[in-house]
């Protein structure tokens, strides 16, 4: 199958080699969260809810000294062509929770959450009797839990999940170090390619995730399933991070409208 | 265009649509500051020369100030911070909040209050039901439940940070307390301005209003505090009811304290008007929300349709004349 026509130099879906699809971004589309938002990349549309920073749940899973960030990916059962029922844990799913969890927690300053009692304390623990415990505070230790699902799925799914929880968080208010955001490339019929769809997704060449932090140019996430030669793997690389530059100049659009319209409407 | 309507779903017209529109343009006009709004990453320029304290919401990128929060850029003398808009409540001593009991735990009661944790409400901190000045004992202690249980309403006062960081709260006086027969409505936190007056009594509709800080809101009927202390009067009645285990006793008694129709349509208009606020994302004050209950009086408008597309509009516009006379007021 011809992924790149070979006369006009067009993808299967009509775009350029270098071209993304249409992003649309949306904050605040679940009323209960503390911080929600849609995203679109083309066919895809994904929609993330924040809750927290709140009391960890599961006493067993607290961090030392920062917050804890959970995060739950889902595909909904109608977001693919086939109607498939899928098992909450699968380890699709749970590899993804894990990969966003990780690119989310970079950029979340989770070292402002805590107290910075905390490790005092703990020590105090150390040294005193067992029943001294009883008397003690209780410490607190805080959560942020993501939740991301997939209504549409159409390729790319990870990379749409953190831009959607990127936005989210924003509007949750949770501190972060940058805009984090996500794309992916390919390399078919010898040519990189941006944004892969699904049709060029399951083609099964290389396709390569990067999440990148957009001030700082520092990257959070990069993976590939695949070999590629070095250097072709440099121009690759370059071409997703290009398109997470674009993403990021979108969503700090969308941010600043947002931020601008609530202030505006709260008046003085 | 963006709808921003969490709470509602509305559908609006062509014509409601275009109202809608042009009334929140003229508040975007009337607003002038574009320039301190930030978003995440956004560099805030700052005068090195000067030496500049960085606040919340600002972390240090080699030399530069960055914001960590979407929101707008406040300068108090060296201060720079960021205020975020829909984030979490943060609080501070002496605001008055209302929240509800989660836990009772020994000696204090656990309460939910929109911050990122619980707050502890000891019973040491509170006036007991007997109003007198003396050390809890044990028996207090065991009786807990008679003053608050679980999933009760309560309005306090935020009285400090314990060393550990956890929040406490303090109600002792009699305004603070249970709250009965009312509705607790949830808004984003930074509608509610800190102001001298939280609590609120609307004569005309016979309705308490407790705005608290947190952004928890209380629309109930109207208690009066200049009588015996109404957590008093609760107890002994529940203490009577123990007592006369007669039914027909009993049922005088919840008749006796059934809110009258006219005051719940009351509350329900109130709340509404509330709701269809923090859905436009206005600031609630209890001048706006008397103003809108007013205008959904005079506008023969149905509890229910307070919170339809028409009234959406209609009370965008209403902002928009309010604010223009206010800045005519003031220039």
């Amino acid at each position: 199958m011809e992924y790149v026509d070979s006369l006009t130099g067009f993808r299967l879906d009509g775009r350029r080699p270098n071209d993304m699809r249409q992003i649309r971004g949306e904050i605040g589309v679940v009323a209960k969260a503390d911080g929600s938002a849609l995203f679109e990349m083309g066919n895809t549309k994904v929609i993330a809810a924040i809750y927290g920073p709140r009391e960890v749940q599961n006493k067993g899973q607290q961090a030392n000294n920062q917050a804890l960030v959970r995060c739950e990916y889902s595909m909904a059962n109608f977001s693919t062509g086939d109607r498939t029922r899928r098992p909450k844990g699968d380890r699709r799913s749970t590899e993804i929770s894990l990969v966003i969890r990780q690119t989310m927690e970079a950029c979340i300053l989770t070292h402002l959450m805590p107290h910075s009692q905390v490790i005092l304390i703990e020590f105090l623990v150390h040294i005193l009797l067992k029943f001294f415990m009883y008397f003690l505070p209780k410490i607190c230790f805080l959560q942020i839990d993501i939740f991301v699902q997939v209504l549409q799925a159409d390729g790319g799914t990870r990379s749409a999940c953190i831009n959607a929880a990127t936005l989210a968080l924003a509007d949750a208010g949770i501190p972060m170090r940058d805009i984090v955001t996500s794309c992916s490339a390919g390399y078919l019929s010898s040519t990189p390619l941006l944004d892969l769809n699904y049709i060029e997704d399951s083609a099964g060449g290389p396709d390569v995730t990067v999440g990148i932090l957009a001030k700082t140019d520092k990257v959070t996430l990069l993976q590939m399933d695949a070999k590629l030669p070095m250097d072709i793997f440099e121009n690759v690389m370059q071409l997703a991070i290009e398109g997470c530059k674009a993403i990021a100049h979108y969503i700090r659009g969308v941010l600043l409208e947002n931020t601008k319209q609530l202030e505006c409407r709260r008046g003085i | 265009m963006t709808t921003m309507q969490r709470e509602l779903r509305l559908s609006l017209n062509q014509t409601q649509r275009v109202r809608l529109q042009s009334a929140l343009q003229q508040l975007e006009e009337m607003t002038s500051l574009a320039s301190a709004i930030t978003v995440v990453a956004d560099t805030i320029p700052v005068n090195h020369e000067d030496s500049i304290l960085k606040g919340h919401g600002t972390s240090d990128l080699n030399g530069e100030v960055v914001a960590t929060l979407c929101g707008v850029v406040e300068r108090v003398n060296k201060l720079v911070y960021v205020r975020a808009q829909r984030a979490r409540y943060k609080p501070e001593v002496g605001d008055i909040i209302v929240g509800r009991v989660i836990e009772v735990a020994p000696k204090r009661w656990r309460l939910e209050i929109n911050f990122s944790q619980d707050a502890v409400l000891m019973l040491s901190s509170m006036n007991l039901p007997d109003g007198l000045q003396r050390r809890r004992t044990a028996v207090d202690e065991l009786n807990m439940r008679s003053i608050f249980v679980e999933n009760d309403v309560i309005c306090a006062e935020v009285r400090g940070f314990q060393h550990d960081g956890s929040l406490h709260l303090q109600a002792r006086s009699q305004k603070y307390g249970k709250l009965e027969r009312g509705m607790l409505l949830t808004v984003p936190a930074y509608l509610v301005k800190r102001r001298k007056q939280h609590f609120h009594h609307l004569e005309n509709y016979g309705v308490d209003l407790i705005l608290g800080s947190n952004g928890f809101i209380w629309v109930g009927e109207h208690v009066d505090m200049n009588g015996e202390n109404h957590i008093l009067a609760d107890q002994v009645s529940r203490e009577d009811m123990a007592d006369k285990s007669c039914v027909g006793q009993v049922t005088q008694e919840v008749h006796e304290r059934i809110t009258p129709l006219e005051i719940r349509t009351h509350i329900c208009r109130v709340a509404n008007s509330v709701r269809v606020l923090s859905a436009l994302g206005f600031n609630l004050t209890v001048e706006v929300i008397v103003d809108t209950v007013e205008a959904s009086i005079s506008l023969n408008t149905d509890i229910k349709d307070i919170l339809a597309a028409e009234f959406y509009v209609q009370t965008a516009e209403r902002e928009v004349q309010r604010r223009v006379s206010l800045s005519r007021k003031k220039g």
